[in-house]
């Protein structure tokens, strides 16, 4: 589906790149042994190599090193065996180095590609430029004291991963499904949480405009860590719109960095141009090449998981469940292994059917993850082969569900305890259609008389005299035979 | 190359270091000196040659991914200006 914005003078594309810092999964920073806990009492997560006390030499965290490798492979992309260390100069109080020390030239992963299955079916190749490690910086607080600004050293030297993409989303809602991907993989690698409100993944997005059918890149506004997906694409919105109203006026646009406010759903400018930075890179004295040997990262990819895409087709192929389904249920890995679980040796759409609209229902209202849920895969697992095998009608399957979610329970021992095994027994039945069919003679005689919809009441009211244990499709036929 | 007062202005701000525009001449002609010198190096003809960043050809050393360092904040805030207890400060930035 294409995203136009209409202009006064026709339509325009929206061209967005995007740069997400990902927060490294280790246990203490990129260049020194201070740990990487989240919320830990300020400045007690530093060292001296941290605070940048004169003398003090960083040395790199090997694991940080492997998890950069990891990512890269999980995005397809090209591992550049010589990377360097760059100082990125510039002057802020949460930047005690005076610089970060980051990669510029030589990045540890080179270009490579993430694939976006869009609602509409379609399937968009995003291109990624480059991944590269550097340091966090630490945290301002202009709250605490009306004349200071307070700073927290904690997530200073804690090594993120940047992910720039190539210019080559083309909506919000693109946006929205990249993020969620990339989201997706690094929590399958295990080489970020991606937790967006902990600050574990941040994103910038770089915003253009260009009159539609054009391929000119013109002058592109950057966003600043935004913290949600939803803000991120809210911001989009908003900043393609201003844009188009600035050409549409007949100004230009300025490169400049702008914020995205939450409350008013608008971006503001935040750095003027006079101030625009001159980072002055050159090779950190202090830190060698890392080079890394081939065997080395074929060792990593050997022990890659199995990831969403490759997953999906697997749900796809050896379930036989829809790509839409499989889609979901392989978002994160957690809920993959539940439905896989739960489908083990039974009806696999019917697996799916239950995980995504009834467990999720459940989840989605008490505001649980799925390793938190009042259902076991297992117990879930038992109520599907129970309908599969017809010992439950699949609406009798709902209430024992609300019974396992309410107070647990086995839903063998639930059916068989409340005594809500499925009439099969076609003598059963057929008394009561009987019944129900002589105590009801108008609604006969209609429905010999062409009515024929009046079926599904006679359904209803055999379930109803069965307490709904009837089995439908049986009570259905024995109707229809019986009302001919 | 030669630097202009303008530019060892802008080195100036970026060094944060505070230069009166007195000082802006003399100081443009200390530093062209200098790099009139280094200079000389173009010289040399380093066609085919890879820039030298490091001396050696030293495997980067790597540390092990533990928890070795840290909690010592009384240490890391002891030389700091105007500290609150658990804190840096610096005069108000705001952005």
């Amino acid at each position: 589906m294409t995203y136009l914005i209409q202009g006064d003078d026709g339509d325009w594309e929206v061209v967005i790149g995007l740069e997400v810092h990902a927060q490294i999964v280790s246990n203490s920073k990129l260049f020194s042994g201070a740990s990487t806990a989240f919320g830990g009492a300020p400045n007690s997560h530093v060292s001296l190599v941290d605070a940048a006390m004169p003398g003090m030499l960083p040395v790199v965290n090997r694991v940080c090193v492997e998890q950069a490798v990891r990512t890269g492979l999980g995005l397809n992309a090209k591992i550049n065996l010589h990377s360097v260390f760059e100082r990125k100069n510039y002057f802020y109080p949460d930047l005690p180095f005076g610089y970060q020390i980051s990669q510029f030239q030589h990045p540890i992963v080179g270009e490579g590609v993430v694939t976006l299955d869009m609602p509409d079916g379609s399937v968009r190749e995003i291109g990624i430029e480059r991944l590269h490690m550097e340091q966090d910086a630490g945290k301002s607080m202009h709250d605490q004291d009306p004349k200071r600004t307070f700073v927290d050293l904690n997530r200073a030297g804690v090594a993120l991963m940047e992910i720039v993409s190539k210019p080559d989303l083309r909506s919000p809602e693109e946006v929205g499904a990249y993020l969620r991907k990339l989201r997706s993989i690094l929590r399958y690698l295990g080489t970020c949480d991606g937790n967006m409100e902990q600050g574990s993944l941040r994103c910038d997005a770089n915003v253009s405009v260009r009159p539609k059918g054009s391929t000119e890149l013109r002058t592109r506004c950057e966003i600043k860590n935004v913290n949600s997906v939803r803000f991120v694409m809210q911001a989009i919105e908003f900043e393609a719109e201003r844009q188009v109203d600035i050409y549409d006026a007949g100004d230009t646009v300025d490169q400049e960095t702008r914020l995205y406010d939450a409350t008013t759903g608008e971006t503001r400018s935040m750095r003027s141009k006079e101030e625009a930075h001159d980072y002055r890179y050159f090779p950190d004295p202090d830190l060698l090449p890392i080079d890394l040997s081939q065997e080395y990262v074929d060792k990593i990819r050997a022990a890659l998981p199995e990831l969403p895409d490759a997953k999906k087709l697997r749900f796809i192929d050896d379930y036989g469940i829809a790509p839409d389904d499989a889609g979901v249920l392989v978002a994160e890995q957690e809920t993959a292994a539940f439905f896989e679980a739960v489908a083990d040796g039974r009806d696999a759409k019917l697996a799916a059917n239950w995980v995504i609209h009834e467990l999720f229902a459940v989840l989605n209202k008490s505001g649980l993850d799925i390793d938190e849920s009042p259902v076991s895969a297992e117990s879930l697992g038992k109520l599907v082969g129970l309908i599969a095998d017809n010992t439950i009608s699949g609406r009798i399957a709902k209430d024992v569900f609300e019974i396992m979610v309410a107070e647990g329970g086995d839903p063998e021992a639930i059916v068989e305890e409340k005594g809500l095994k499925q009439i099969t027994d076609t003598g059963a039945i057929e008394g009561e259609v009987d019944k129900i069919i002589a105590e009801n003679p108008g609604q006969v005689e209609a429905y010999q008389g062409g009515n024929e919809k009046l079926i599904g009441w006679f359904v209803g009211q055999v379930m109803k005299a069965t307490g709904g244990k009837a089995n439908p499709k049986m009570v259905n036929e024995l109707l229809r035979k019986k009302l001919s | 190359m030669a630097l202009d007062e303008a530019t060892v202005r802008s080195i100036a701000k970026l060094a944060r270091i505070r230069v009166a525009d007195d000082d802006l001449p003399g100081l443009a002609n200390e530093l062209n000196n200098i790099l009139g010198w280094i200079e000389q190096l173009n010289e040399v003809d380093t066609d085919g040659v890879e820039p030298l960043t490091v001396v050696g050809d030293a495997q980067t050393p790597m540390r092990q991914d533990v928890v070795n360092d840290g909690d010592i904040r009384d240490d890391v805030l002891a030389n700091a200006p105007d500290a609150e207890p658990e804190f840096f400060t610096v005069p108000k930035v705001v952005e």
